[in-house]
């Protein structure tokens, strides 16, 4: 069959610019003019609308269903339930345990049910409404904590109460009691974040001629969303082809299935193409969310601040399945107490299941909890022993050679303490000018001219893993092909690396021209004739695709040579500018001369270092093979008597190992940023009796361009030796460290606890 | 129904519109122009702006038909003959487009402050993007691209 109107195509690379630079995205005319096709804009003659019927309820058995009246409906093509999935029931990121459709019980509210697909998305929509289900409306299980205390009497779902339970065990935490001359403890809470990334959930599922399905998705991973598809389809992965639509920002949402399943459904059942599109309030119930967190921490230290123990309970509740929650609990445990070294620990993370909304993958996952626990808690320590935020911090900050919380020695520059040196240095920002009510909280409200106005400074750092870690084989391919293009070299990349908005695709570009010494570059859309990129997540691309293409393009670029040799009769060959170049004899032949009519392909598998699996009771294990660093400073004005905030600045440093395109990598720190402010000041899907009050932009607040302030970036580059490049993953560690950092900062301008984050107005005043 | 509609200079006609059809709903998807985009549907986000009579609008609130006879310039009419609009190129040059959802609507309304304000400073250009959220960039790159864009019109003027 035909491809799509706007189907996704090659895209050449402007600029010539090489790793360091910061040459224009590929994509960014296409994006500009308005002529990039996302997900939502793909259209194909012929293609019905689909939809998708979902639970009201966050529990209840499903006594029946009838699709009668809606299949009845004119311009309705199909309707179908949990019985027309071919295949497997269930499907899951890490463990299949997620319905396609509810078969007898619907465990979350919004969990699909039915789907439908018909001529117009209002036809589809009206039809939805005419499918009769009864429901016995069931208690929901809502309180992950008592999940955790008895997880027999809370189960939801077969595979139990508790979703993972990860000790880690250092020492003897009871003796470092006896002798701690300073005790703090503190409870703290995480809301639910949303990723709420612009572009909703949205594709296009073509039947093909033989008897698969050719999707266009937006989706963070496509192999691993094909691999969860063919069963539940009864197909061979090899009849389901996956091309990357446009995908408008992804966060960690769109690492699990959303309406992939479905559409392949209606499109295999009608014979036409079928597209589905979430709206915004579905999208607050077709995706998994950050995961909401109740931690409980107890530090120990002598009195001139240098830490002794922590005792540490962290739950996360991951919603009725399974998705990534193991490893959000992984990460929660392994970096539970920050970049600062513990002679004795005793943590333990758990992830419950429950019938609140689901909750996966969103950046930073598991280690954005526990930074705003283990950050308030130094905040708190500091106090206790008359230190300043940056002293107590600077004290106990891990090096290069220090161990983890897990025993793992990092083995790579962790320039901790050079890094809070440098923030503590930057100039702060003036005080507000009053007279101008748009420089003070509440802006042109007028809720102020500055009375009750007072100023506050906090501090944040965050560690946070790069890559997958734990033991997974984690890799990444890439296919590169240099070829002779009307006289001129020119190089085609292909990976099935989700661009995400990050800029991977920039960089792509970048490492093919600083390796093959060529300027012209081409862009494949990313789909799996090509092998497995894994996950555009985890911080993990520049890093893992990166030193796949950079592998490809180094075998590659050993074929040009050796044929160039055979022609030069010369061993000391390289080829810079298009030029292949002799030591002795200088220019010899021209890149296009030696390719002539015979293109050179390679495809490389890169495979970062093998780490391990955590002990399942003692936690211990090299489990990461890279950690990222950031830290943050904030200075708030807060108007004490109202609760609203104005955040003044927000400076950071950042350690990347090598900066390989400056304005990229400037992009992910400030919009890392901006998600931890709205995690620390807006953000949260309110849940009451698990059900979701505020799927909406008019009641879940993101940021606007009013609640960002200016950012001071002091990027520094200590290399890892380890990493392609020396380049360390950026995208993940300043979501941790700006939501402390500001949370410390209204706590220094009121003096108020602050322990659950979003902090609201009312937490403010009083 | 039948909606007549100029969009981006040409007249158009469109047929068998559905009387609860968005503008941006008629323009992605019957018009083959899906420039602007379909983020919240609601008017929270900005995404959807175009320009109807030379206002900026959000087309997601704007009805199919009250477009009737009317003109509608949406993203897709910007760059013109000679190449990309200044706003569009700055946008690119300064690296405020990451997944560019957002970009289409920020543009338009971009165009217009600055149509409106040759030289607007920090805090106008925060008071006009403040109906368009962007959730990758953090909008320190928008307000780069913004200063930007000004100042090239500016010298071209």
């Amino acid at each position: 069959m035909a491809a799509p109107v706007k189907a996704p195509g090659r895209v050449d690379a402007p600029g010539r610019g090489r790793v360091g630079d910061s040459p224009p995205r590929p994509d960014g005319t296409l994006k500009v003019t308005g002529e990039f096709a996302y997900a939502s804009d793909l259209w194909m003659s012929g293609m019905l609308w689909g939809a998708t019927l979902r639970s009201p309820h966050p529990r209840a058995r499903i006594r029946s269903l009838d699709v009668g009246p809606a299949l009845a409906t004119p311009g309705v093509h199909a309707v179908l339930t949990h019985e027309d999935v071919p295949g497997a029931k269930v499907f899951g990121l890490d463990l299949p345990d997620q319905p396609v459709l509810a078969v007898d019980e619907v465990r979350y509210q919004g969990e699909p049910v039915a789907l439908v697909a018909a001529d117009h998305p209002e036809i589809a929509r009206r039809a939805l409404d005419r499918i009769v289900v009864d429901y016995e409306v069931l208690e929901p299980v809502t309180d992950a904590r008592a999940v955790v205390a008895d997880p027999e009497r809370y189960r939801v779902q077969e595979n139990g109460g508790i979703v993972r339970h990860q000790p880690v065990r250092v020492g003897d935490v009871d003796r470092a009691r006896a002798e701690a001359e300073v005790v703090v403890t503190g409870e703290y809470e995480v809301g639910i974040q949303d990723q709420a990334f612009l572009g909703p959930e949205a594709g296009l599922a073509v039947p093909a001629d033989d008897g698969g399905v050719d999707l266009y998705v937006s989706t963070q991973w496509i192999h691993r969303d094909v691999e969860q598809i063919a069963p539940c389809l009864d197909l061979p992965a090899e009849r389901i082809r996956m091309t990357m639509a446009g995908v408008g920002g992804a966060f960690g949402g769109r690492e699990d299935l959303s309406m992939q399943i479905h559409a392949a459904m209606l499109a295999l059942r009608t014979g036409r193409p079928v597209k589905m599109s979430y709206n915004r309030r579905e999208s607050f119930f077709g995706h998994v969310h950050r995961h909401p967190a109740w931690m409980r921490y107890e530090y120990g230290a002598t009195k001139e601040g240098r830490l002794l123990y922590a005792d540490v309970q962290i739950v996360l509740d991951g919603g009725a399945y399974t998705s990534s929650s193991m490893n959000v609990v992984g990460n929660a445990a392994s970096l539970g107490v920050g970049p600062y070294e513990f002679p004795n620990l005793r943590i333990d993370g758990y992830g419950a299941y429950t019938n609140n909304p689901p909750c996966g993958a969103m950046r930073g996952f598991g280690a954005v909890q526990a930074c705003f626990a283990y950050e308030s808690m130094m905040d708190r320590l500091a106090a206790a022993c008359g230190l300043t935020p940056v002293q107590i911090r600077h004290r106990n900050a891990v090096t290069q050679g220090s161990r983890l919380a897990t025993g793992q020695i990092i083995d790579s520059p962790a320039p901790l303490a050079p890094m809070l040196e440098r923030l503590e240095a930057m100039p702060l920002p003036p005080v507000a000018d009053t007279s101008d009510l748009r420089n003070l909280p509440g802006g042109v409200a007028q809720t102020t001219h500055g009375e009750g106005v007072v100023r506050g400074i906090g501090y944040g750092v965050g560690i946070k893993n790069i890559c997958f870690s734990e033991g997974f084989d984690d890799l990444s391919t890439a296919r590169v092909r240099l070829e002779a293009i009307g006289g001129e070299p020119t190089v085609l990349v292909h990976t099935a690396a989700a661009e995400v908005g990050q800029g991977l695709v920039t960089l792509k570009a970048q490492i093919a021209r600083t390796e093959l010494g060529v300027d012209r570059v081409t862009i494949a859309p990313a789909d799996n004739a090509v092998g497995n990129a894994g996950s555009s997540s985890a911080s993990r691309q520049s890093y893992m695709t990166g030193g796949a293409v950079k592998a490809a393009c180094e075998a590659v670029r050993a074929e040009l040579l050796a044929r160039a040799a055979r022609r030069t009769g010369r061993g000391d060959l390289s080829v810079r500018n298009g030029v292949i170049v002799s030591r002795a004899a200088g220019e010899v032949a021209t890149v296009a001369e030696i390719l002539g009519d015979d293109p050179i392909e390679e495809t490389r598998e890169y495979h970062h270092r093998p780490t391990t699996p955590l002990d399942p009771v003692t936690g211990q294990g090299s489990s990461h093979t890279q950690l990222a660093l950031c830290v943050h400073r904030a200075v708030v004005d807060v108007d004490v008597e109202l609760g609203l905030v104005k955040v003044v600045e927000l400076a950071a440093v950042q350690d990347v190992g090598r900066i390989m395109n400056r304005q990229s990598l400037e992009g992910q720190i400030h919009g890392g940023t901006a998600q931890g402010l709205g995690l620390a000041v807006m953000e949260e899907i309110v849940v009451a009796d698990g059900a979701i009050r505020n799927p909406s932009f008019t009641d879940y607040l993101i940021p606007t361009i009013l609640d960002m302030p200016p950012m001071r970036l002091d990027i520094v580059e200590y290399p890892d030796p380890h990493a392609p490049y020396g380049l360390r993953g950026a995208g993940e560690p300043p979501t941790l460290s700006s939501t402390p950092a500001i949370v410390a900062a209204l706590r220094d301008a009121t003096g108020k606890a602050l322990t659950r984050v979003p902090v609201r107005p009312e937490h403010l005043v009083g | 129904m039948r909606v007549n509609v100029t969009v981006n200079g040409s007249a158009a006609t469109v047929d068998d519109v559905w009387e609860g059809e968005s503008l941006l709903y008629m323009l992605r998807e019957r018009m083959g122009l899906p420039g602007s985009k379909n983020a919240c549907e609601q008017g929270e986000c900005g995404s959807c702006t175009v320009y109807l009579d030379g206002l900026p609008v959000c087309s997601c609130l704007v009805a199919a038909g009250q477009a009737e006879g009317r003109a509608v310039r949406t993203v897709e009419g910007l760059a013109g003959a000679d190449g990309l609009d200044p706003v569009q190129r700055a946008f690119v040059d300064a690296g405020a487009v990451q997944c560019g959802f957002c970009t289409p609507g920020l543009i338009v309304q971009t165009h217009d402050l600055i149509n409106r304000v040759p030289d607007p400073d920090d805090a106008e250009i925060r008071e006009a993007l403040a109906g368009n959220l962007c959730r990758c960039t953090g909008y320190e790159k928008i307000l780069d691209a913004v200063r930007l864009a000004a100042a090239r019109r500016r010298e071209d003027a």
